[in-house]
This record gives C-alpha cells, sequence and structure tokens, in this order.
C-alpha cells in the first residue's frame, strides 16, 4: 500500500505545495464547471448573455470610434475591427474580476476544507475562457459574412490567448488576496477594468498612437495580445511587431509571477483572516 | 521513528493567535488610514480618553499539545467552548498551521464539513456530489464509482436532478454525510454534524462510523454530546485551555472529568473579569448559588435542599424589553429550561432600578436528575439583542445534585432520564 505521509508544521505548506495542486487538479474543473453552470443557472436569458454583451457593445465602439471619430480601419469593416479586439479584452476583464472577487465567494469553504487556494481564482478564469470560445464561435460567423477566409494564422490564438491568461491571472490572483484583506478593492477592480478598455487598443487600431510612444504603450500586455489576434485574424494590413509583442510577454509573464508570489505569501493566513 | 500503527502523531503543538481588541476582521484602507488619524487626534486632545485604542494581545489557543492516534482509533474530543477544539481540528485539516510543533498523518485526512458547506444551492444533487468530493479531494473516477452507494445511502433517488436549495435540511445533511463517508480516507473528521438528521438517519451514520473504523479507518469525533461520545468513541482527549488534559481510553471516565471539571470551572459563583459583560442595561456584578441563609454552597446538595441562584448587576439605563434570567444545562449539554424574571404576569416582574439590583430565584431542584448543571445567566433585550445568549457567551456556575433523588426504598439510584420529579400518585 503506497502511504501518502503528511507533515504539518509551521511554513511546511510550502513544500508539497504544486504536489497538492496537482492531487487536487480535479477540483479545478469541477469548481470552473459549478461557476458556468450557476452562472447561466440564475440568469432569465441565460447563455445568450454571452452573445449580447459583445455584440452591442461592438455596435456601439462601431458607432462611436468608426462613424462619429472616424479613426482609420485599415481596410477592415470597422466592426470587425472592433470585434476582434474585444474577445481578448473581454476574456482578460472578465477573468480579473471573476478571479478578483473569487475568493470572498468562496470564503465559507475556504475557512472549512483544505485545498490549494490558487485554484479558486485560477478556475474562475475558466468562466471568462467559456465566453471566449461563444465569442470565437460569433467571430468565426461575421468572418464568413464579411467574405473573409482563415489562414494558418489562426493557429496561433492560443499564443495570445496564454499572454491574456497568464496577465489576467497575475492581477487577479494579487487583487483576489487583497480583497479578502481590504475589501475596497472590489470597487477599485471594476474601475481599473473599466479604465483599462479605453487604454487597450479594443475600439480603435493601435496605428493610431503616435510611433514614439509604441513601446509604451505596449507595457499594457494587452496591446501585444490584441495587436496579435488581429494579426491572426484578419491579417493584411495588421502586421505583427515583435518588439512590442516581446514587452507584452515579458510583462504578463512578470504579471503572473508577482501574483504567485504575493498570492503564496498570503495564503497562509487566510482563513485565519476571512 | 513512529511506529506504523500511529496514524498521527503530534508533537508539541501550539496554535497563537493576535487578537486585536476593538477592530473589525474585514478592514478597508479608509477606515485604516482614519483610525490612524483619529488615534493621534485623540492622543494629543485627550491623554486619559476612555476610547480605546487599537491593541493587539496573543492568545495560546493551543499550547504544548502531545498525542498519537493508532489505526482504527475512534478518538472523541471533548472541551468547553474556547478550550482548542476547533483549532485542533483546523489544524489536522491543514486549514491552517500549527505556530509551534509538528504533526505526522499517514494517510488521507477528509472532515465532513458543516452542513453544506460543500454545496452550492442552485446545483442539482447530482453535480454536489461531484462538487463535495472534489472539494474533499477525491477524484472525479472515485466519485464516479462510490456514486451509486453515496446516493443509496443518502435516500435521495428521486430528488437527484433538483437543486439541493429545495432540499430538507435532513436531505442535506445526509447527503453531506454520504460523500465524506464513502471518501474512505483514512482519517475522517466529524465535527458535531450529526446534530441534525433524524434519529434513525443518525443510527445510521454512526453504524457505518463503527463498520468504517472496523475496517482500520480512523475517527475523531467532536461533539458536545456525551452520549454520542460515549456510543462511538473508544479513546478520549479532554482539551481545556488549549491543553490535553485527559487523554485516556477510559471514555467514561474522561466525560466524567469533563463534567466534574476537576479544574477551577465548577465553581458556585462568578465575578466578571474583563469588559465582555459590560452592558448600560445590565452589568452582571456577581452570579452565585446559595442556600437559605445566603451561604455560598459548597459541594453537592440533595433535592430537599433550599438552592438560590442570586445575581447581582449595576443598571445605568432602565430599558423596558430587558429580559434576564437563567438557562440550566444538565451534563451533556442538553437545556432544561430558560426562566426570566419577566415570565409571570407584568404585575409580578420585579422592579428594577438604576444603580445596583439584587435578584433570586429557587431552583426547582426536586425535578431534576441527579448529576452536575450548569446555571447560566442569560439576558438581553426582548427581541432585539442578546447580552449573553445560552451557550455562547453566558456567565455561568455550576451545581452538583446528588444521584439520591427520591426517599422511595424503590428509587435507590439514578435513572436514565432527563428529568426526576416525584408526582404524587392517586386513586380514585
Amino acid at each position: 500500500m503506497t502511504q501518502t505521509i503528511v507533515v504539518l508544521e509551521p511554513g511546511r505548506i510550502d513544500k508539497h505545495y504544486w504536489r497538492d495542486v496537482f492531487q487536487f487538479r480535479d477540483l479545478f474543473w469541477v469548481l470552473a464547471r459549478r461557476d458556468v453552470s450557476v452562472r447561466y443557472k440564475q440568469t432569465v436569458i441565460g447563455i445568450l448573455w454571452a452573445v449580447l454583451r459583445p455584440l452591442l457593445t461592438m455596435i456601439v465602439f462601431t458607432l462611436i470610434f468608426g462613424k462619429i471619430a472616424k479613426l482609420p480601419s485599415a481596410g477592415v469593416p470597422y466592426s470587425l475591427l472592433v470585434f476582434t479586439g474585444m474577445i481578448p479584452w473581454f476574456f482578460f476583464s472578465s477573468s480579473v474580476t471573476e478571479s478578483s472577487s473569487s475568493l470572498v465567494t468562496n470564503a465559507n469553504l475556504l475557512s472549512k476544507v483544505y485545498f490549494p487556494r490558487i485554484l479558486v481564482p485560477l478556475s474562475s478564469i475558466l468562466v471568462a475562457a467559456m465566453d471566449f470560445a461563444i465569442g470565437m464561435v460569433l467571430l468565426v460567423i461575421m468572418l464568413l459574412y464579411f467574405g473573409y477566409t482563415p489562414t494558418w494564422r489562426l493557429l496561433s490564438i492560443p499564443l495570445f490567448l496564454a499572454v491574456a491568461f497568464s496577465a489576467a491571472g497575475g492581477i487577479g490572483l494579487l487583487f483576489s488576496a487583497l480583497n479578502v484583506r481590504y475589501r475596497d478593492f472590489q470597487f477599485i477592480v471594476p474601475f481599473i477594468v473599466q479604465f483599462g478598455l479605453y487604454l487597450s487598443p479594443v475600439g480603435f487600431s493601435s496605428s493610431v498612437v503616435p510611433e514614439k510612444w509604441r513601446l509604451v504603450y505596449a507595457l499594457n500586455p494587452m496591446v501585444g495580445v490584441i495587436d496579435g489576434f488581429r494579426w491572426a485574424v484578419l491579417g493584411g494590413a495588421f502586421l505583427i511587431k515583435w518588439d512590442i509583442l516581446l514587452i507584452s510577454v515579458l510583462i504578463s509573464v512578470i504579471l503572473l509571477g508577482l501574483g504567485i508570489w504575493s498570492f503564496r505569501r498570503f495564503e497562509r493566513g487566510i482563513a485565519d483572516v476571512i | 521513528m513512529t511506529p506504523m500503527n500511529n496514524i498521527i502523531s503530534v508533537d508539541g503543538l501550539s496554535k497563537k493567535y493576535r487578537i486585536r481588541h476593538n477592530a473589525q476582521r474585514y478592514k478597508s484602507l479608509r477606515e485604516e488610514m482614519a483610525a490612524a488619524a483619529a488615534n493621534i487626534l485623540k492622543r494629543s486632545f485627550n491623554r486619559n480618553s476612555r476610547v480605546p485604542t487599537e491593541t493587539t494581545e496573543d492568545f495560546w489557543a493551543l499550547k504544548d499539545v502531545n498525542f498519537t492516534v493508532e489505526r482504527g482509533d475512534r478518538l472523541g474530543i471533548i472541551g468547553r467552548n474556547g478550550a482548542g477544539k476547533s483549532t485542533l481540528l483546523k489544524i489536522l485539516s491543514r486549514i491552517t498551521e500549527p505556530t509551534e510543533g509538528r504533526i505526522e498523518i499517514r494517510g488521507r485526512v477528509s472532515s465532513l464539513l458543516e452542513v453544506g458547506t460543500g454545496f452550492h444551492p442552485e446545483l442539482t444533487g447530482r453535480e454536489n456530489i461531484y462538487l463535495n468530493g472534489a472539494i474533499l479531494g477525491m477524484r472525479a473516477n472515485e466519485v464516479r464509482q462510490k456514486f451509486d452507494q453515496i446516493v443509496e445511502f443518502a435516500e435521495v433517488e428521486r430528488f437527484l436532478d433538483t437543486p439541493v436549495k429545495r432540499y430538507s435540511s435532513g436531505m442535506y445533511v445526509r447527503l453531506a454525510f454520504a460523500v465524506a463517508a464513502h471518501l474512505e480516507p483514512d482519517v475522517l473528521i466529524i465535527d458535531e454534524v450529526l446534530a441534525v438528521g433524524d434519529a434513525a438517519f443518525q443510527k445510521r451514520c454512526l453504524s457505518k462510523m463503527d463498520d468504517s473504523s472496523k475496517e482500520g479507518r480512523t475517527i475523531i469525533f467532536v461533539s458536545h454530546s456525551m452520549s454520542a461520545v460515549e456510543r462511538l468513541c473508544n479513546r478520549i482527549i479532554y482539551l481545556e485551555s488549549g491543553h490535553v488534559c485527559v487523554d485516556s481510553p477510559k471514555v467514561q471516565e474522561g466525560i466524567r472529568a469533563y463534567m466534574l471539571g476537576t479544574h477551577v470551572e465548577l465553581s458556585t459563583s462568578w465575578e466578571p473579569n474583563g469588559i465582555a459583560h459590560i452592558f448600560e442595561w445590565f452589568t452582571p456584578t456577581l452570579l452565585r448559588l446559595v442556600d437559605g441563609n445566603n451561604n455560598l454552597i459548597c459541594g453537592a446538595v440533595t433535592y430537599e435542599d433550599e438552592v438560590w441562584c442570586v445575581i447581582e448587576a449595576d443598571i445605568t439605563t432602565i430599558d423596558y424589553a430587558l429580559t434576564m434570567g437563567i438557562a440550566l444545562f444538565d451534563e451533556e449539554g442538553r437545556c432544561l429550561f430558560w426562566s426570566y424574571h419577566t415570565d409571570l404576569t407584568e404585575k409580578e416582574w420585579p422592579v428594577l432600578k438604576v444603580g445596583k439590583n439584587l435578584m433570586k430565584v429557587r431552583l426547582p431542584l426536586d425535578i431534576l436528575n441527579g448529576g452536575v448543571f450548569r446555571v447560566e445567566l442569560i439576558g438581553g433585550l426582548h427581541f432585539r439583542q442578546w447580552f449573553f445568549q445560552p451557550g455562547v457567551n453566558a456567565p455561568s456556575v455550576y451545581l452538583t445534585l446528588s444521584d439520591l433523588v427520591s426517599k422511595s426504598p424503590y428509587w435507590m439510584t439514578k435513572r436514565p432520564c432527563i428529568m426526576a420529579p416525584k408526582l404524587k400518585w392517586l386513586v380514585e
């Protein structure tokens, strides 16, 4: 009989943390499935929200940035330009929002059972991934409508998604921990997310940003993600700039590392505070 | 090295909490900044301000606890509220870390959660079984294998696809217990959850626990119900303010030690220490049990003795909603009755005044069975707030009543009942 020996002593959790994460991997999926199904059970039109929200936002943004401000779109229908920016952005923003509040919403669980707490904020990102998948279906329909044919470049999408995931995960982990200690963060997070929507090239192409500021602009990791996404889907005028992408990747990796580090430091005392 | 029989060995375990007086658990940045500013202001304007400032104090919930648990043990942990039982369980189930010491556990630990902790009300019974299983550390295909057994044990076949928010509380507990019990952990931790559910189900739970301990599983059971501990456990640990007081395979002796509270607690007199009992409507300064001549009761009494419960209290503000009284608990923590000073018609209520009040009430010893009783001072504002909630924060004193509850030659020993009223029988 194989026997696992668990040793509990001060500071010990660190030593087999990642082994525990692996052992509890099913919980990761189950929690995500719970969040997804609860979400669609409690709303009247259910899954339709995942369709309506990006569509309506797309219409508004197309009117404001395309028709009124008349920003350039490099020959691509403006609605398509907006939509390709919005799908990764919504994935990022709902990931940050969901994971930031996840520890507080699961407080009763955290104070009663042991499992690696990092699973909670991370699994809540899967809910956003679900919306992302629905958005991708819509995108394909739109592409067909506008007469675009998909290319091999689409295969690079998971890469950009991974960058968005690691940026959102890092920020989410940091905020979820802070949210437990300082409940102010439940007000700060929506504010930051809303701000980020206008700081990221969602409603416009990043080419409207003056050349000399591009690299500074790329400090926002979503710039590289959205640019890459447009390149992958629309190609043509949307060239991928390696320096910008590199900065975004670097920043998102740093964010993830920072998130995990601060979450781990905080995690030990979580049950005593929450 | 520890011998293989020891499934758990606890060595020098201590846990320290930092208590922040006068502080909320959730802080906001704004509050922290405001509090810091207010403190500076207060100090500069009024040195002897009575507004308490935040202080921290170290509190050792557990101090140098050592014990081992053998495979197949059914260990009962008893102790008063605040003795450290929950902290010990929290450490064993890895929710919180020890401050000092070391614990070795050989195998998988799972705890039976408080009713509904692992459940989501919107999800169906089926979904919740998977959810709860995963929370307890089960792999998905393990749950799938046990699924039918779990459903059968919980008796919820017909409601499998109903959201659990429509379940009765009994069904809830049955499902929760079924999942935890079928997890087949090496150690199952049960914290006072069986109180819910009907008698038949409780019986089934106990026999299931019996079975699993025969299969070599270890059970740690925390309860205030001495009868459940006595029925289930073959070993007992009695915790008293963070220390192990009794650790013995003789369960009844442990329970007895707990009931008799060999230490400070079995006192017939109580005086406040600290600020926990100050209310402007009612601040008790003394609670004691006295005889007919106002002498403090000492040792055991018989049902024929006269015992009065005396309450001395300060009142600064009269509130007509004030209800104060006593609650009586038996050895197993069952509440026998509450009595308030407002129990009779309004005309008969004692009139309380601003300042010092002295009230007394005679205890109805002739209807009680022999044993140790806890008399709690309870009170509050009627329907508005508790000052002293029974079983929670109420000041208490203890009364020991002799087992000889009657003069009848046929009633020489204690009967297995809660009460022992001496009723008069007539022939028509």
